[in-house]
């Protein structure tokens, strides 16, 4: 077991490795490093004025140098201005020039700095990805139980009305990708004008002009039943339908199974049958699809946060890509990888903690 | 000029009808679920004598009134839609879209009659008719496909041009007339069907536009990404050993990618610019030739006098679309400070439009991915059955076991996923239109028009809604296809 994680932990890094010289590589050419230089300079920049501001910072450097100086096991340069100013990849804003360091990498603890939000990116990290935790928390608290009910219920009796009813529920939801669903529910509970909230307004039902509110900007500060409502659904609905087939086709199989008509005809109750034979085994398949499903999760909440204007981990991507933010966009793949191949991880120990009859050999 | 109502001078009488029967199938349906645990299951008896008693219980009461209040809805629906056709104007908005539309309905029915008469004789499609949701998701699809076509290579169906911007027509709600129109020569282009958006450009020739994109890019791209992943799945599958490895490593390295910085990644202007995409066209566009080629030769390299002919024929044609479809405008690559001269523009058969070619290829590729690792899946399975043992003692080639013995045997998972796969393309177009990756800001793409309509979405719901419901119903067409579908290869 110890050496299986290890090995995990080899391929996590190998992969981070890759991934971020590939993130590396694109965001360090020349049209994009330009983009960073006018963005940080001014836009009417002449050409000779953005290869000498890129050239002063070390970006001009061949790409493995910097990429070396990233990782932390290179120097990175240190340049100084006609005034003694010093630039390189290692300056904070306000260093005195003798305090600048040598190596400053990842090895150093050292994630960079975001050119956009200036501060260092360790730190625009955390406070997005707690954004981000804390919506996936309310997140998985709907979808979970939610998915797994519909599944057992679908999946108890197939074929039955219930089944059918519950299957189109959850091949609609899976139809239907958040910036839809999102559009949507905004349109009917949280319109003024449109959708239900004139009318309980009408009725003297709400206080506010809205049921819900279509944007979650202040959700960061104080999230409350009205602002964060609608982002949760409407990730928590997507994923809700795929973990929900895949419960169905687990309990179904499950409710064939030779020990489920044993204590058929024993004379259980099909209560217990359900509660106390059937569900254990039938929900180890979901367990692997809701860790599998997290890195997806991910994706949902790109769309969610940039259609709500949540400033988690999914804004901030949409953020530093579109402003070539270099640094920030390396930690962030980073992030993600650690995210896949962690859940994957969790889920094949948690298979086999669940499922005795499999053994990692 | 009057401004259209939802349903016109039909709706006066109608729509209360309507009103009371939607909430007698509401309170049904609410019923029947509730009924389904308070109540006895359904129980038909079967007597000796062969004739069944019916169950005349609550539970099959429900069911009566369900079925029967969903056919009065169902047939007030199609009253709408028909009362628009035969009598214009008579059925408001719903009438005037119905009409609009009437060439796709022919086609439905068509096509509908036509498979329900020789269903026996068509194989698998022909079992897809056996099944109500495999008819409503194929009915679901082909509606946008007929929509896609008539408006895209017709030109019939949109009332006004989709870029085309009418004073005094921004944000105007459904049914809105056009300024100053006269409606004894222009019928129902007068109208705004499905509102303004706030371009004042007409939502509902958007929608019909945006579909052609979708319809013409989602089913092609998934076809390149099946044969990416089935030409390298394949030989992962079944040679295993390094070769496995290094293409699963790297199938999870970029499945390890959240896709939409991958899609930031290769699609902003910074990197269309250099080209990057393009050389990825030129790399991707290589495998259907290769695929071509690899089927081709391992069936027929025993008969050289059939394959030889073959093969110059086929592989001809098929460099020749290559060629077509990664040079345009004579040049591979053109950038503003290089450029890669391909093929003369007298040679080239059709020019894709860049936006459309680099949100494609993008599409393709994350796609490809993940059809690789179902192929290796499936070709790890399959080459363990016997037949394939025979085929080995039997002398055949690695390549003709791969496609010839275990492509046929995986056909059924891989059709279902093909179908499930257009859907999420369409899902994926989506996205990058709603992120204003790749294609033009004008673009009549769905994603793009949610994109433009969200903004306003707290006053004006008419410019977004449309076409998100339309993205919903194809992708849900889809995904009830593959449902029939799988349901019908199971059967067998």
């Amino acid at each position: 077991m110890g050496l299986f994680i290890l090995k995990r932990l080899g391929v996590m890094i190998l992969t981070s490795l890759c991934l971020t010289y590939i993130v590396f590589f694109l965001t360090n050419l020349y049209p994009n490093l330009e983009k960073l230089a006018k963005t940080q300079g001014n836009f009417r920049m002449s050409d000779e004025a953005v290869a000498s501001f890129l050239d002063s910072r070390g970006y001009l450097q061949s790409t493995p140098a910097k990429y070396a100086q990233w990782l932390g096991a290179m120097p990175a340069p240190v340049t100084y201005t006609e005034d003694g100013t010093p630039l390189g990849k290692c300056v904070r804003p306000g260093m005195e020039a003798d305090a600048v360091p040598s190596f400053c990498g990842i090895l150093q603890g050292n994630w960079g700095w975001s050119t956009v939000s200036k501060d260092e990116v360790s730190a625009v990290l955390a406070t997005r990805l707690g954004n981000t935790g804390y919506l996936m928390m309310w997140v998985m608290i709907v979808m979970v139980p939610s998915a797994l009910v519909i599944g057992v219920l679908a999946g108890m009796r197939e074929g039955s009305r219930t089944d059918r009813s519950l299957s189109t529920v959850s091949i609609l939801s899976t139809a239907t990708p958040e910036y839809v669903s999102g559009v949507i529910f905004i349109a009917f509970l949280a319109s003024s004008r449109y959708g239900i909230s004139p009318i309980l307004a009408d009725w003297g039902w709400i206080d506010g002009k809205t049921l819900f509110k279509g944007t979650a900007a202040k959700a960061m500060e104080s999230p409350d039943l009205q602002n964060f409502t609608l982002p949760v659904i409407t990730i928590a609905l997507y994923g809700m339908g795929y973990i929900a087939r895949m419960t169905r086709a687990s309990m179904a199989e499950v409710m064939t199974a030779q020990y489920i008509r044993t204590a058929r005809l024993k004379g259980v109750s099909f209560r217990n049958i359900i509660m106390k034979h059937a569900l254990r085994n039938a929900l180890i398949a979901p367990f692997t699809v809701i860790m599998l499903q997290v890195p997806w999760l991910l994706n949902g909440v790109v769309i969610v946060e940039t259609l709500f204007n949540y400033k988690g981990f999914g804004w901030q991507l949409v953020n530093a890509a579109g402003n070539n933010d270099i640094d920030v966009l390396l930690g962030i793949s980073v992030v993600s990888v650690v995210v896949v191949l962690l859940t994957q991880l969790i889920s094949d120990i948690g298979y086999v903690y669940l499922n005795p009859r499999i053994r990692i050999s | 000029m009057e401004p259209l109502t939802w349903t016109g001078s039909l709706g006066t009488a109608v729509d209360p009808v309507f009103t009371i029967i939607a909430f007698l199938f509401l309170a049904m349906v609410v019923l029947q679920i509730v009924g389904s645990f308070a109540f006895a299951a359904v129980d038909h008896k079967i007597n000796a004598d062969g004739t069944i008693t019916y169950d005349t219980g609550p539970n099959a009461l429900i069911g009566k009134g369900v079925k029967y209040s969903l056919f009065a809805l169902l047939a007030l629906i199609i009253l709408y839609l028909l009362s628009g056709i035969i009598v214009p104007g008579s059925s408001g908005i719903i009438g005037a879209l119905s009409a609009q539309l009437a060439p796709v309905w022919v086609a439905l029915v068509f096509t509908f009659l036509v498979s329900i008469v020789y269903k026996r004789k068509l194989g698998l499609y022909g079992k897809l008719f056996d099944s109500t949701v495999g008819m409503i998701g194929f009915a679901l699809v082909m509606f946008w496909v007929y929509t896609a076509v008539f408006t895209g290579v017709f030109d019939m169906i949109a009332t006004h041009d989709p870029l085309g911007q009418l004073s005094g027509m921004k944000n105007k709600a459904p049914g809105t007339p056009v300024r100053g129109a006269d409606p004894a020569e222009c019928g129902l282009s007068c109208y705004y069907l499905l509102g303004g958006d706030n371009l004042a450009r007409d939502v509902f020739s958007r929608v019909v536009e945006g579909s052609w994109i979708v319809i013409a890019i989602a089913p092609l791209a998934t076809l390149f990404a099946f044969m990416i992943g089935i030409t390298l799945g394949l030989p992962a599958g079944y040679f295993g050993g390094r070769l496995d490895t290094v293409l699963s490593f790297l199938a999870n390295l970029v499945l390890a990618f959240p896709v939409i910085l991958l899609f930031y990644l290769l699609v902003t202007p910074e990197i269309v610019q250099i080209g990057i995409p393009n050389y990825m066209a030129m790399v991707l566009g290589l495998f259907p030739i290769m695929f071509i080629v690899v089927v081709l030769n391992s069936r027929f390299h025993t008969r050289p006098k059939v394959r030889t002919p073959l093969m110059l024929a086929v592989v001809g044609a098929s460099v020749w679309m290559y060629l077509s479809f990664v040079s345009s405008g004579g040049y591979f690559v053109s950038t503003p400070t290089y450029s890669i001269p391909g093929l003369p523009t007298f040679l080239d058969l059709f020019d894709i439009d860049p936006g459309i070619l680099v949100v494609a290829v993008s599409v393709a590729f994350v796609n490809s991915i993940t059809v690789f690792r179902i192929v290796r899946g499936l070709a790890l399975d399959i080459q363990t059955r016997d037949y394939v043992a025979a085929a080995q003692t039997r002398g055949e080639g690695p390549w003709y076991i791969m496609l010839w013995e275990i492509l046929p045997n995986a056909r059924g998972p891989l059709i279902v996923d093909f179908c499930l796969r257009i859907g999420y393309t369409t899902i994926l177009l989506g996205t990058l239109g709603f992120f204003g990756l790749g294609l033009a800001p004008e673009s009549p793409d769905w994603g793009t028009t949610i994109n433009d309509g969200r903004k306003l979405m707290q006053l004006y719901v008419h410019p977004a809604l449309p076409p998100a419901m339309a993205l919903l119903s194809l992708v849900l067409g889809l995904n009830l296809l593959a449902d029939g579908l799988r349901e019908e290869s199971l059967r067998d």
